[in-house]
C-alpha cells in the first residue's frame, strides 16, 4: 500500500538553521497516526512539507504517492489543521463554507452544514469570535467537507481547554468511523495519542527513534527490576532502552518480543507515556555527551 | 443498550476494557440474548477512541461467540454468558463470606485480601486449575 507520507534525507533550512534535516521515514496510511517528540524536533516542518506549504531545501517527500500541492487534485486528497487554527477572522463560518465550496469540486456541503449544526453555533457569526474550540472544530469541518483520503492535524488540541479537546477528539474519531480517512496527528498529550490513535511515530532531531502499531509496542515494552546488573549482561533478545541504577538495583527498560523467563527480575508493563520519554531522553545522548565538558556527567 | 466508560489508570488496554464490560453486563443480566450493543461510531464518538479499539474488542466478543454481526445493523448478543445470573451463585457467595471473616481474624488488611485473592487466581489460573 502506498504510505500516507514518505520522505527520503528530507531537510529544509532556514538561513543557517535546519529545521529538519536527513529525514527519511514512512507513515501508513489509512491509519490514525500519533506524531510526538520534543519542541524542536521537526514534527511541524515536517508536516508543513507534506501539505506544500513549505518546499524542501533537500530530499524528498511524497503524499499519498504523489508531491505534496503539486496539483489541484492533490490539494484535494489532504486536509489539514493547523495549531492556530487557519480562519479568517472577518469573514462568517458561512463565508468560510463557500470558499470551501468553491475552492474544492469534490465539496461535500450536507457533510459541513450537519457538522456545524451539531457544533449549535451560528454560521453567520464572524469567525473572529468563535471561541478556541469552536475555531478548531470548524478548521475540521472545513479539512474534512473536501472529502480528503488524508488529514494531517498539527497539534490541533494544544491550545485548547480539556472539555473542548475531548469533543474535538470525539468529533475526529466519529469522522474516522465513518469515513475511513486516515489521519497523522501531532500533539504532545500522549494520553490522548494513546486514545486515539493506533500507530505511534517517536520523532526527535528529523530521526524516527520508534515506531509502530501502539499496542504492539507496548507489548514489546517491559520494566526489568532487580538485583544490580550490567546491561550488556542481558539475553540477546532484551534490547535496552534505558537504564538506571543505585548501588543494589538496576532497573531496565527493554524492548523484546519473547517472555521474560530470568527469576530474579520483577517485570512490570510500560505505560505509553513512559515510553515515549524513555525514546526521547535517550535520543539526543550522542549529541549530549559530545556537547557535555568532562566534569559533567552525560 | 449499555454505555461503555473508559479507565484510562487501570493498565488495562482499551479493547479489553471493552470486552470486560460487554461479558460483566452479560453475567449482571443488564444485556441478554438479542440486545444491540452500541454502534462502533456510537463508542468512538462518546469516549473519543480509535475505532479500531472498539472493532477489535467485539470481534473477539464475537470469536466468544457471545455476540454476532448483523452487516448494516449493528453487534448483537447471541448468548447469555452464564445460564444463572450471579445471584444464583449463593453457596459460593456464603463461602467466599467465610474465607473473607477467616482472614480478617487473622489480621489481613483490605489490600493484602486483594493481594492474596489475585495472587492465587492468577497462580491457579496459570496452572490451568480456574
Amino acid at each position: 500500500m502506498t504510505p500516507a507520507v514518505e520522505t527520503t534525507g528530507l531537510g529544509k533550512r532556514y538561513g543557517r538553521h535546519w529545521a529538519l534535516s536527513d529525514c527519511t521515514l514512512a507513515i501508513p496510511t489509512g491509519r490514525v497516526v500519533g506524531l510526538v517528540g520534543p519542541n524542536g524536533a521537526g514534527k511541524t516542518t515536517l508536516l508543513s512539507l507534506a501539505v506544500g506549504l513549505l518546499s524542501p531545501t533537500s530530499g524528498s517527500i511524497t503524499v499519498l504517492g504523489a508531491e505534496p500541492a503539486a496539483t489541484g487534485r492533490q490539494m484535494e486528497r489532504v486536509g489539514f489543521v493547523a495549531q492556530d487554527t487557519q480562519l479568517y477572522s472577518t469573514l462568517s463560518v458561512a463565508d468560510h463554507l463557500r470558499f470551501g465550496a468553491h475552492m474544492n469540486p469534490g465539496w461535500d456541503n450536507d457533510l459541513a452544514q450537519r457538522r456545524l449544526e451539531q457544533l449549535d453555533l451560528d454560521i453567520g457569526q464572524r469567525a473572529g469570535s468563535l471561541s478556541g474550540g469552536q475555531r478548531a472544530q470548524v478548521a475540521l469541518t472545513l479539512a474534512i467537507a473536501k472529502r480528503p483520503e488524508l488529514l494531517i492535524l498539527d497539534e490541533p488540541v494544544a491550545s485548547l481547554d480539556p472539555l473542548a479537546r475531548r469533543e474535538f477528539l470525539q468529533v475526529l474519531m466519529e469522522i474516522v468511523a465513518e469515513s475511513e480517512v486516515g489521519v497523522v496527528l501531532s500533539s504532545h498529550l500522549v494520553a490522548d495519542l494513546e486514545r486515539v490513535c493506533d500507530y505511534l511515530i517517536v520523532l526527535v532531531s528529523s530521526r524516527v527513534q520508534v515506531d509502530g502499531e501502539i499496542e504492539k509496542l507496548l507489548a514489546s515494552h517491559r520494566h526489568l527490576i532487580g538485583p544490580r546488573r550490567d546491561p550488556s549482561s542481558l539475553p540477546k533478545n532484551q534490547q535496552v532502552i534505558e537504564a538506571s541504577e543505585t548501588d543494589r538495583q538496576s532497573t531496565f527498560l527493554v524492548r523484546t518480543e519473547d517472555p521474560i523467563l530470568d527469576p530474579a527480575w520483577t517485570v512490570e508493563e510500560v505505560g505509553l507515556e513512559d515510553l515515549v520519554l524513555a525514546y526521547m531522553r535517550r535520543a539526543p545522548l550522542a549529541k549530549r555527551v559530545r556537547l557535555a565538558s568532562p566534569d559533567v556527567e552525560p | 443498550m449499555i454505555e461503555f466508560h473508559l479507565n484510562t489508570r487501570s493498565g488495562v488496554s482499551p479493547y479489553l476494557q471493552i470486552v470486560h464490560q460487554v461479558r460483566q453486563a452479560l453475567r449482571l443480566g443488564l444485556l441478554r440474548e438479542g440486545d444491540q450493543l452500541p454502534t462502533v461510531k456510537e463508542v468512538v464518538a462518546r469516549l473519543a477512541i480509535n475505532p479500531n479499539t472498539v472493532l477489535k474488542a467485539y470481534r473477539e466478543l464475537e470469536h466468544e461467540d457471545l455476540v454476532g454481526a448483523r452487516p448494516g445493523i449493528g453487534t448483537f448478543v447471541t448468548k447469555a454468558l452464564s445460564d444463572a445470573p450471579l445471584a444464583e451463585f449463593r453457596p459460593l457467595r456464603h463461602d467466599l463470606q467465610r474465607w473473607l471473616v477467616k482472614a480478617r481474624r487473622a489480621g489481613l488488611d483490605d489490600e493484602s485480601i486483594e493481594a492474596l485473592f489475585l495472587d492465587t487466581f492468577r497462580s491457579s489460573a496459570e496452572a490451568g486449575v480456574a
